[in-house]
């Protein structure tokens, strides 16, 4: 017992007296704090919160206009990881300046921007996006006709799964986005059934799975998403939009419209007129350019930041474009 | 509609007639006549709405949720009250993160590097356990480093840490007076199924008008999930101390409080501690639903993995979140431990030196901590070490197997149990009439329980018909008795094994902290590919998350069996099966109890999760409430459909537990 005693004592006494020494010395060399001396000026921007929702598409946006943000204005850009609701709630409580990809959302702008005018737009991205049932591609060149709503019926028996109760399957998945496929499958009358997968990443799977296994899908998907870089979806085309066939949601017989994807602001942020507000005012860029730095972050896996220095070190002459001109 | 079928309750638990009742055969009558009725008007009455569709209810709820919202600036309740409240916790939030996390106190890094936590929490273990635990505390710490993930570890460490301490503060003494105070245990226990059940995605964007988007939104979003348990499990380790060490108290003529800190608290330490390891765990499955509202942390990583589907990503981050729990669970648990030797222990060998020790270690530890203070090699974890990616690579390999060469396989599997089980399940349950259903619940609650079960059954299946989700509630009902069966099933088998055996308990325990706080989004992705979007997987995940509380509160309560009853069994000759079903089993009554109620209320808090992989229903509902805003109200009746799901099968199961168990065997109060 003695001696199991004395020989832990003595470990303890030499592990003691070592790290001590070594404190002492200072053998570690850099000391925290030596060499950050500069690197955080504010600047005339100060800080900058801008709402990230939960896509990679937005994720795109963010990164190049918080790293322009960053690197020429001089601001302090704090990213905040939020759903799209809570981002909008944000505006309010002047904890969200800006929202950099907004998909329509008419009943958030009527109640933030009509409503408790907290809220106002920063225009265009130029970045359209598009909604729609889609197909593998593997189906789309085994049935080519597949492609047309009219010849779904045709099909529906391909489509049938555990969940969909001897109909077709028509797969819907993130709630966020808008959707009228249940009244669009009664109004069609198309012998389908509405599952909900309940999230991107399942709907993603889904598609995944199907197109590697060449096995039958069809579901709810939309354009610009980095998913269509690694596996070419094939839109089904629906009755044509027209202006307004869209205005009774129980009796929409049409497809969905061409969304204009835009930004928000929050009012206070707009009024200051600051060179943050300004350079969201000007980002405007193209389905390409998201789709690229997407694809930079969703498959070869660089950061958001990484991404956006490549892009933006790629596209000095649209950048330019965006900073505030004074 | 309460008033037809109460009267039936009633009538069959009238005493009299309850005595000349068969029971098992007039439950079996119920069933053949919900059948039979069944058969002849399914499909009518099943209130169905569809998934955009509103009810009155769910519109009114919109309208407050935006007056709320409108008038959050000029509300003296939100200037006074909620703004106070947010600012305390923000300040212990940001304290911690900027002792272990975050920039602080004008330094380009937290307060303490990488080498003082792991020294400090090295010291920690062998304080509070030995050195073994010590050693795996610091070496789980450096793991995160070697990840690449030393940051975001410290941020989910320092919000549990703030939600932990919020929840202990309050939840043990709440506990504590619950298991003294009948009254009183009846009156918070509806409230703790309800912050244990109500969908978190409920209150998720709520809380951010409370109290904005933060720390402490995401804190209080945690606590409300992660304080339950204390409170409980805590109540149930006073109430289950044993009679004769109380009475003699009494006789003593102890006060009330020498009786609680002399007997009732030493005496239930043990079940106390499970109680604050539990409260961990909730806490730490929290990490990735607070990271919604931009709670900092591993949590945000797993988020932003799972948007681009990088399932090994997730899968290393979500390996940081089981080890850091395994840590704390054993450092505490370690803690109890020793509290509890301590007196047998008295003044020997080891208690002589270990006072030298414990101060020689701590200034070591001091050391350290003044190193990673001043050095940059101490405070931040040197890079370049690929641990993180190997982690990743290897996830993503064995996931691409998975999906590759399982799923056809799987895929069949799942196709069989939905047609074979689930679907019938189903249709007799959101094919009937509403009222059917209605009078068999308040029926068989009547039979298998009491009164005041029927009672309660009663006025659930009323406010579920309230909230105009009854057909999309029995749809999730009949999922989540399938998987509580499930789990029962897992719980009893597990859990007396490893109540028997410490080794298996200390191979298994492990695997089931695993299961409890590896973020379920993580295994979605790979159940997605082996059973495809659909109810089967919600089942799968609620079962994997659920099965470990139900395994650990049953292993807990067979090693709770008292060593001398065993013994005195084993000496009359029994058989491990007899002495499993007619000792250990019954005796650990209580547990198994406690373990289908936590069991049941787990599968339910996956309701939502189920939501997200193909369940439909009220999942769907909650998180398409979450995320937009003209579905927030019927979200909001979706998650309260789901607490009084779990209320109305609780006290059902509770009622019908008491009464078996109420033979002259029990020594129940």
């Amino acid at each position: 017992m003695r001696r199991d005693t004395s020989w832990k004592m003595r470990l303890a006494a030499v592990s003691l007296t070592t790290v001590t020494a070594l404190a002492l010395t200072g053998c570690g060399g850099a000391k925290v704090g030596d060499s950050t001396a500069s690197g955080s000026g504010s600047g005339s921007c100060g800080t900058f919160n801008v709402a990230i929702n939960p896509w990679v598409g937005y994720e795109a946006n963010a990164a190049v206009i918080a790293y322009v943000a960053e690197t020429e204005l001089k601001c302090k850009v704090t990213k905040k990881d939020l759903k799209e609701e809570i981002a909008w709630q944000g505006f309010g409580t002047g904890e969200v300046d800006a929202i950099v990809e907004n998909w329509g959302h008419d009943d958030l702008k009527k109640k933030y921007i009509e409503d408790q005018k907290t809220a106002v737009s920063a225009g265009s991205t130029s970045v359209e996006g598009v909604i729609g049932w889609y197909v593998p591609p593997w189906m789309a060149a085994q049935y080519p006709d597949i492609t047309d709503s009219k010849n779904l019926n045709k099909y529906a028996s391909l489509f049938k799964t555990s969940e969909s109760g001897g109909k077709g399957q028509l797969l819907d998945g993130d709630p966020s986005f808008v959707t009228n496929d249940e009244a669009l499958v009664k109004n069609l009358g198309l012998n389908y059934k509405v599952v909900y997968a309940g999230s991107e990443p399942a709907l993603i799977q889904a598609f995944r799975q199907a197109e590697a296994k060449k096995t039958p899908l069809i579901g709810y998907f939309y354009d610009p998403q980095w998913f269509l870089s690694e596996v070419k979806l094939v839109k089904v085309n629906l009755p044509a939009y027209t202006a307004g066939c869209d205005a009774d949601a129980e009796k929409v017989a049409c497809d969905y419209p061409k969304y204009d994807l835009d930004k928000i602001v929050s009012k206070k942020f707009a009024d200051a007129n600051g060179p943050a507000y300004q350079l969201v005012k000007n980002f405007t860029w193209s389905n390409a350019d998201q789709n690229l730095v997407a694809k930079y972050i969703a498959q070869d896996k660089m950061s958001p930041e990484a991404a956006a220095k490549k892009w933006v070190e790629a596209n000095q002459d649209k950048v330019k474009a965006w900073l505030p001109k004074s | 509609m309460t008033a037809t079928t109460t009267p039936a309750a009633a009538v069959s638990s009238r005493p009299g007639l309850r005595r000349r009742l068969n029971r098992p055969l007039a439950v079996g009558g119920v069933l053949a006549i919900w059948l039979v009725v069944w058969v002849l008007l399914r499909g009518r009455d099943t209130l169905d709405l569809s998934a955009a569709s509103l009810t009155p209810l769910h519109r009114w709820l919109n309208d407050v949720n935006d007056t709320v919202g409108a008038n959050r600036n000029s509300n003296p309740l939100f200037l006074y009250v909620f703004n106070e409240i947010r600012a305390v916790i923000d300040t212990l939030v940001v304290f911690i993160q900027g002792l272990i996390a975050q920039p602080s106190y004008g330094r380009p890094l937290p307060v303490l590097g990488w080498l003082g936590v792991v020294a400090i929490v090295a010291y920690a273990g062998w304080a509070f356990g030995n050195w073994r635990v010590a050693l795996l505390a610091a070496g789980g710490f450096v793991l995160f480093g070697l990840q690449g993930l030393w940051q975001e570890s410290m941020d989910t460490l320092a919000l549990t840490l703030s939600a932990v301490f919020v929840s202990l503060l309050f939840g043990i003494p709440l506990g504590i007076w619950a298991g003294l105070s009948d009254r009183f245990h009846r009156v918070i226990t509806p409230f703790l199924d309800f912050m244990q059940t109500m969908p978190t995605f409920v209150y998720l964007a709520p809380l951010t008008l409370l109290f904005m988007i933060g720390p402490a939104a995401a804190t209080i979003a945690t606590l409300i999930y992660a304080m339950p348990p204390a409170i409980r499990i805590t109540a149930h380790g006073i109430r289950s101390v044993p009679h004769p060490p109380l009475e003699a108290t009494d006789s003593l003529g102890a006060t009330r409080l020498q009786a609680l800190t002399k007997v009732l608290l030493p005496l239930s330490k043990r079940t106390i501690v499970l109680g604050v390891n539990q409260t961990i765990m909730a806490a730490l499955s929290m990490v990735t639903i607070a990271a919604l509202i931009d709670a900092p942390g591993l949590g945000k990583t797993v988020i932003k993995a799972l948007q681009t589907l990088d399932v090994g990503t997730a899968f290393n981050a979500g390996l940081a979140i089981v080890v850091m729990a395994i840590v704390l669970d054993r450092v505490t648990t370690a803690a109890s431990a020793r509290v509890q030797e301590r007196p047998d222990d008295g003044r020997g060998r080891g208690q002589r030196l270990r006072r030298p020790l414990t101060v020689a270690f701590g200034v070591v530890a001091l050391v350290c901590s003044y190193l990673s203070y001043t050095y940059l090699w101490a405070a931040e974890f040197p890079g370049g070490f690929e641990v993180g990616s190997y982690l990743s690579q290897a996830a993503t390999s064995v996931t691409t197997w998975a999906q590759d060469d399982l799923s056809g396989v799987t895929g069949a599997f799942k196709d069989v149990t939905t047609v074979a089980l689930l679907n019938p399940f189903q249709a007799l349950l959101a094919d009937s009439p509403w009222w059917l259903v209605g009078a068999v619940a308040v029926t068989l609650a009547a039979l298998l329980g009491n009164v005041r079960a029927a009672l309660t059954a009663a006025v659930c299946v009323a406010l579920l018909v309230a909230t105009g989700l009854w057909q999309d509630s029995m749809v999730t009902l009949a999922m989540t008795i399938v998987a509580t069966l499930l789990v029962m099933a897992l719980g009893i088998v597990v859990g007396v094994w490893m109540g028997r055996s410490s080794r298996a308990d200390r191979v298994i325990r492990p695997v089931l902290d695993a299961g409890q706080t590896m973020p379920a989004f993580v295994y979605l992705i790979p159940f997605l590919a082996l059973f495809s979007a659909s109810r089967f997987t919600a089942i799968f995940a609620g079962v994997v998350y659920a099965a470990p509380v139900a395994i650990k509160i049953v292993a807990d309560g067979v090693r709770g069996v008292p060593a001398t009853t065993v013994e005195a069994a084993t000496a009359a000759g029994s058989s491990s099966w007899q002495m499993i079903t007619k000792v250990q089993l019954p005796m650990a009554r209580q547990s198994l109890t406690l373990a289908a109620n936590q069991g049941l209320i787990y599968v339910l808090s996956m309701v939502v999760v189920g939501g997200l992989v193909g369940a439909g229903a009220l999942g769907y509902d909650v998180v398409a409430g979450f995320s937009q805003g003209q579905l927030y109200g019927k979200g909001l009746a979706a998650g309260a459909a789901i607490v009084l799901l779990g209320i109305m099968l609780d006290r059902i199961a509770r009622a019908a537990a008491d009464r078996s168990g109420s033979g002259p065997a029990s020594t129940h109060t």
